[in-house]
């Protein structure tokens, strides 16, 4: 080890490199104490709130006039385009809320954090959510990816994990009783359209294209569960990390295979990515797509552009897909009126599409969910509020919230849609469905918006 | 077969953009022997404002021409701003400040542009041509893809091969000090070598918006893709450039195609490895002698 | 954890009497032969300068570990004193500093430019996130394991990198970045798909608080892998690094292996990527592929440079910036109170601004600028006017394979 041939130089050095281990060891101490007596003074002021007078309440970002929550969703990058509406959209049915007095007289604080669609940065900011920000309940997060990263961490810390953003089947386990999905999971979606393409092109030749992710693979079991193996002639996929450009090649393949009828799991973007290229070479199967990608206002301006002219949104047309929730389109539903009336006033500028209805439904069913949970707020409680009465909320959903004490999902079903002159028509029987259980139709209809909402001018 | 044919079509498209971004990264290696990562955000940025001239009813042309001057001006600011007084410095400096750059430009589209899927009309329809009975996958628009990026590269080789001042450039690239002597500013060359390769990858910007749903991140694939072109064709030669392109565009079609796109990347960086073993310095790159 | 003060400009060329080039020549610190410093060796310990009874080991082995164990006490006081969340973050700066540390090294010291070490990062973490799901070996081991396998596959990359000058090898190690996530993506049954893999933490012995043990583990890590950089950056590797870096003609010349020693730069630097994705992992809880984007290695070149590149110290600050910067510049862009998703947006535009600014004003990074004003500020405690030794921000390292392309 011994063959330094210049030690009799290291003097300085060494002079330089103690300062260096005591710079290193107090400077990371001072900016962790600058950073704490930043974040301290915000938490202790919650704090103090809770303390004095919470309103009967003990739970963490709980007071008797406020209620802290958070969430984590992609506002830069490339997963941010669209999936960014949302969490603002939830934010103006949470003012709304605010202006018409708060729930249980709390004003609803609604900290949203971006992840980039990174799992290690939700890590990161989740725990900053729970840890620092002290929040009530993480509601409203995006992804499927991000969440899985966290479910743990917000479980073992009985942090309520609330209409968690995405249609994985992972949400509802037993291991993780402090977790809720929202929207249909995809499985279901995939087996409700599998038998619609059964039912309507029997025999034909089925090709599928999906994102190579939890989405698209869930969503492919639903079909495979529902279509004979021998029908399918072509599996086409797409990374999402990756994804650049037109799927001419997907396409290529899916036409050099003969497919007929097209089941598309893709986000809007490559829903208008696989379409262009189809248009161009002449080949237009049956597209069947899952609710995710088939957002006419999205897809639709984003065709319009691309194809100078001619084809556009039209290439659209035709297009079978499903909906749990009333399309945008539907300007004659209740429920839409509300929601355009809500982001009028509280998110100005937000286009009315797939993305802002959803967040407007999601932050409505939390609202709801405060109210059932009462106004001596806990998280348990709040938990056991969705579980005992999650089925008899109010939504706008064209199928029933089916939340209990062991299903943690929300909407379990769906009805067909079909897309034309860049509108969304939904259509026939509504159906429901879990993961393994048979499909059944719905009979029940949906519930009216309330008058407060209606009434917003 | 008509599989083949539309995974080399689809190929050549995206190779000839990759061959116009790396044309790009070429033109600032030989004037300052950087790598520019902000090369495609440069061309994001150039393609938003061209869209939002659109917005206002510009002339389709006169937006396509005044993204292409605001390239030739952003690349001069960078140079001058940034990467100037950087010389001398250590040098993966101006690499990371281009690294700064690339996050600058995104956030700051995200912020003035919104960060929503936009869409960007091409000059000519988008509809494949008909070759007898079958309709195949290239367009009036990739045709113009074709031309515009053969135009470039023949206007980089006159510029470069013919012209008084492409001498001036390789003389400012490769013997700063001489050229200096010779009476050639090169402080002015080296912008100048900047603001062309910012009107290439503003052109490449222009030729992609249309095929992509835009956002500030839709260079991002497309820059380290041409990278990877630029890098196979020898980084100081802009036929490396085209050929590199091409070589990267119909691998990842074949790839993409054939064995599955998460396939793609990896294939890219197979290529990669086969041709750097063989030859270090790219395929086209002209040895360099030592200087001692 | 020394910073190790690299003068490649002053250093190329100069060969030593023994064969060795010598990359921290005398030209380095003009007149630094103070006379109250041992002039020549033997002596058991070294005079801290201006604090005549404070002695240090000679030996550097010796002398980094006593560093080490300053830096661990004072960590471990720190950690008692931090909340669950700032226990947590320094966990992620100790993981981090590792990975900046092995790729200060291999960019800084040894020259290579390198885009892909949020790759290798991928590859420890998926290593550790396997075992811990198909066998019930100690963390220990599965870390270990985590260690060697991006290793070796540092060697299966650093052996054609060793040809590549600068640009040529960042662009294979950038498509790299984002083609090894890939296979992950595409081999979903074993590598978990979008839910990943999931890794648990260790569980703490009697009743520590397990984010306090984590972040323990983590910072125990760094300090090891510190200790153990300094060492080999103070050891005849670690002048073979620099002399390649400065000249690869004249260190093949004088008798290093050049490609040996590249591919030696390209493992060790792998390795601490490795180990570093492993310790992400332990931190997250899950390994998927989203945690290796192409932004990881960009940012973590970019904190190596930011941090001092070539200094070990300066990982460490790099690590500080990559862990503290986003919620930093966030927060700074939520004050304008504009929506989430421009504020969002605008807390880039700060990242990317405080890049540009810091590098174009201490080119030396943060390492650079801290030794450069401490430079000062002892030769004013000494009355000289001068600072002695460091005139200028002192150039901690180059790459210089970027810029000439042939050397």
């Amino acid at each position: 080890m011994n063959k330094e041939p210049h030690t009799k130089k290291e003097p300085r050095h060494v002079g330089r490199r103690r300062i260096g281990i005591v710079t290193v060891v107090v400077a990371t101490g001072l900016l962790f104490a600058a950073c704490s007596s930043n974040s301290s003074s915000s938490t202790t002021t919650t704090a103090a709130g809770t303390s004095s007078n919470n309103g009967g309440a003990t739970a963490p970002g709980v007071t008797a006039t406020s209620i802290t929550i958070g969430a984590t969703t992609p506002l830069t990058g490339p997963a941010a385009p669209g999936y960014s509406e949302i969490a603002a959209a939830s934010n103006a049915i949470f003012k709304w809320a605010n202006a018409n007095g708060g729930v249980n007289g709390r004003q609803i604080n609604y900290i949203i954090k971006d992840d980039a669609y990174n799992p290690a940065n939700t890590v990161t900011l989740t725990r900053q959510l729970v840890q620092q920000n002290n929040i009530f309940a993480d509601v409203g997060s995006l992804g499927t990816p991000t969440q899985l990263a966290v479910q743990s961490f917000l479980n073992t810390n009985k942090v309520p994990q609330l209409f968690v953003e995405s249609g994985c089947n992972c949400w509802s386990q037993s291991k993780f009783p402090w977790t809720f999905g929202w929207q249909t999971n995809y499985t279901v979606e995939g087996k409700i359209l599998g038998q619609y393409i059964n039912q309507k092109f029997p025999g034909q030749k089925v090709g599928y294209l999906y994102q190579a992710d939890e989405f698209g693979q869930d969503f492919i079991k639903g079909l495979d569960a529902e279509l004979p193996t021998t029908t399918v002639v072509s599996r086409q996929n797409y990374d999402a990390a990756t994804l650049a450009g037109p799927m001419s090649n997907q396409i290529a393949a899916l036409k050099a295979a003969g497919a007929q009828v097209v089941a598309l799991a893709t986000v809007p973007a490559a829903t208008a990515l696989a379409l262009l290229p189809a248009a161009s070479i002449g080949y237009a199967p049956q597209w069947v797509s899952s609710n995710v990608g088939a957002d006419p206002p999205t897809v639709a301006a984003l065709l319009n552009s691309f194809s100078k002219g001619a084809a556009g949104a039209s290439l659209l047309n035709g297009m079978i897909s499903d909906a749990y929730a009333p399309p945008e389109a539907d300007t004659s539903n209740a429920w839409i009126q509300a929601i355009q009336k809500v982001l009028t006033k509280y998110d100005p500028g937000a286009p009315l599409d797939g993305n802002t209805t959803y967040g407007v439904e999601l932050g409505y069913t939390f609202i709801q969910a405060l109210q059932k949970a009462g106004p001596d707020l806990t998280r348990a409680g709040i938990v056991s509020a969705i579980e005992s009465s999650g089925s008899k909320l109010v939504t706008a959903g064209l199928v029933p919230l089916t939340y209990s004490k062991s299903v943690h999902f929300g909407y379990s079903g769906a009805q067909i849609a079909t897309i034309n002159n860049g509108a969304t028509t939904v259509t026939g029987p509504v159906y429901t469905s879990t993961i393994n259980g048979p499909i059944k139709v719905f009979t029940g209809t949906g519930t009216p918006p309330p008058a407060s909402l209606l009434n917003l001018s | 077969m008509s599989l083949f044919i539309n995974l080399t079509l689809n190929g050549v498209t995206n190779g000839m953009i990759f061959a116009a971004v790396a044309l790009g990264l070429v033109f600032i290696w030989r004037a300052t022997h950087i790598v520019n990562f902000g090369q495609g955000s440069m061309a994001m940025f150039t393609t938003y404002l061209a869209v939002t001239l659109l917005d206002r009813q510009v002339n389709y042309w006169l937006a396509f021409a005044a993204a292409l001057v605001a390239g030739l001006v952003m690349g001069a600011v960078v140079e001058t701003v940034l990467i100037r007084p950087l010389r001398g410095k250590p040098a993966l400096n101006p690499v990371i400040v281009t690294l700064g750059l690339f996050i600058l430009l995104e956030g700051m589209a995200g912020s003035i542009f919104g960060i929503g899927n936009r869409s960007f009309p091409p000059a000519f329809s988008q509809a494949g041509l008909t070759f007898g009975h079958t309709k195949v996958a290239f367009s009036h628009f990739d045709v113009f893809i074709l031309v515009a990026v053969v135009v470039l590269m023949l206007g980089t080789l006159v510029l470069f091969r013919a012209t008084s001042l492409g001498l001036r450039m390789r003389a400012a690239a490769f013997a700063p000090e001489v050229a200096r002597l010779l009476g050639v500013r090169v402080g002015r060359i080296l912008t100048l070598g900047w603001a062309l390769a910012a009107v290439a990858g503003s052109l490449a910007g222009l030729l992609v918006a249309p095929t992509v749903s835009f956002s500030p991140n839709f260079m991002d694939l497309v820059l380290v893709y041409a990278f990877t072109a630029a890098v196979l064709g020898g980084l100081d030669s802009p036929v490396g450039a085209l050929v590199g392109g091409l070589v990267t565009g119909l691998a990842l079609s074949y790839v993409g195609g054939y064995l599955g796109s998460s396939l793609e990347p990896l294939g890219a960086l197979a290529i990669l490895m086969v041709v750097l073993s063989a030859r270090p310095e790219g395929l086209f790159s002209r040895p360099e002698p030592r200087r001692v | 954890m020394p910073s190790i003060p690299d003068q490649p400009g002053a250093g190329s060329g100069t060969v030593a009497a023994d064969g060795v080039p010598d990359a921290v020549p005398d030209a380095e610190m003009p007149g630094s032969q103070s006379p109250d410093m041992p002039s020549t060796g033997g002596r058991p310990s070294i005079r801290f300068p201006g604090v005549p009874w404070l002695r240090l080991p000679r030996q550097p082995l010796l002398r980094h570990l006593l560093f080490g164990a300053v830096a661990a006490v004072g960590f471990y006081l720190l950690t008692g004193s931090l909340s669950a969340f700032n226990n947590f973050r320094l966990g992620e700066i100790a993981l981090y500093a590792i990975a900046l540390a092995g790729l200060s090294l291999l960019t800084g010291t040894n020259g290579q430019i390198s885009l892909g070490q949020g790759a290798f990062m991928a590859v420890g973490a998926y290593t550790l996130g396997v075992l811990m799901t198909h066998t019930s070996w100690p963390l220990a081991v599965d870390v270990l394991a985590a260690i060697l396998l991006s290793g070796a596959l540092g060697v299966v990359v650093g052996i054609p990198a060793t040809r590549l000058k600068g640009p040529y090898l960042a662009g294979m190690t950038l498509i790299l970045a984002l083609a090894l996530p890939r296979i992950a993506d595409k081999y979903t049954a074993f590598f978990g798909g979008d839910q990943g893999l999931t890794v648990t933490a260790p569980t703490p012995p009697g009743t520590i608080d397990p984010q306090r043990w984590l972040t323990w583990i983590q910072l125990a890590g760094a300090i090891i892998v510190l200790i153990l950089l300094a060492n080999l950056l103070r050891s005849r590797f670690g002048r073979s690094f620099r002399a390649v870096r400065d000249d690869e003609i004249a260190a093949g010349l004088a008798g290093i292996h050049v490609a040996r020693t590249k591919v030696l730069a390209f493992t060790v630097a792998a390795s601490c990527a490795g180990l570093a994705g492993a310790f992400l992992g332990l931190s997250i809880g899950v390994v998927n592929t989203g945690e290796f984007s192409l932004t990881l290695s960009i940012y973590l070149l970019a904190g190596m440079v930011l941090g001092g590149a070539g200094s070990l110290v300066g990982a460490w600050w790099g690590a500080i910036v990559i862990v503290f910067m986003p919620g930093w510049s966030n927060s700074i862009a939520n004050s304008f109170s504009l929506g989430s998703a421009v504020a969002a947006n605008l807390s880039l535009v700060i990242f990317g601004l405080v890049l540009i600014v810091v590098i174009m004003a201490v080119p030396t990074g943060i390492q650079g600028g801290i030794s450069w004003l401490a430079g000062r500020g002892l030769s004013l405690v000494r009355g000289g006017g001068q600072p002695r030794g460091s005139p200028a921000p002192p150039a901690i390292a180059t790459a210089p394979d970027i810029t000439t392309g042939g050397g």
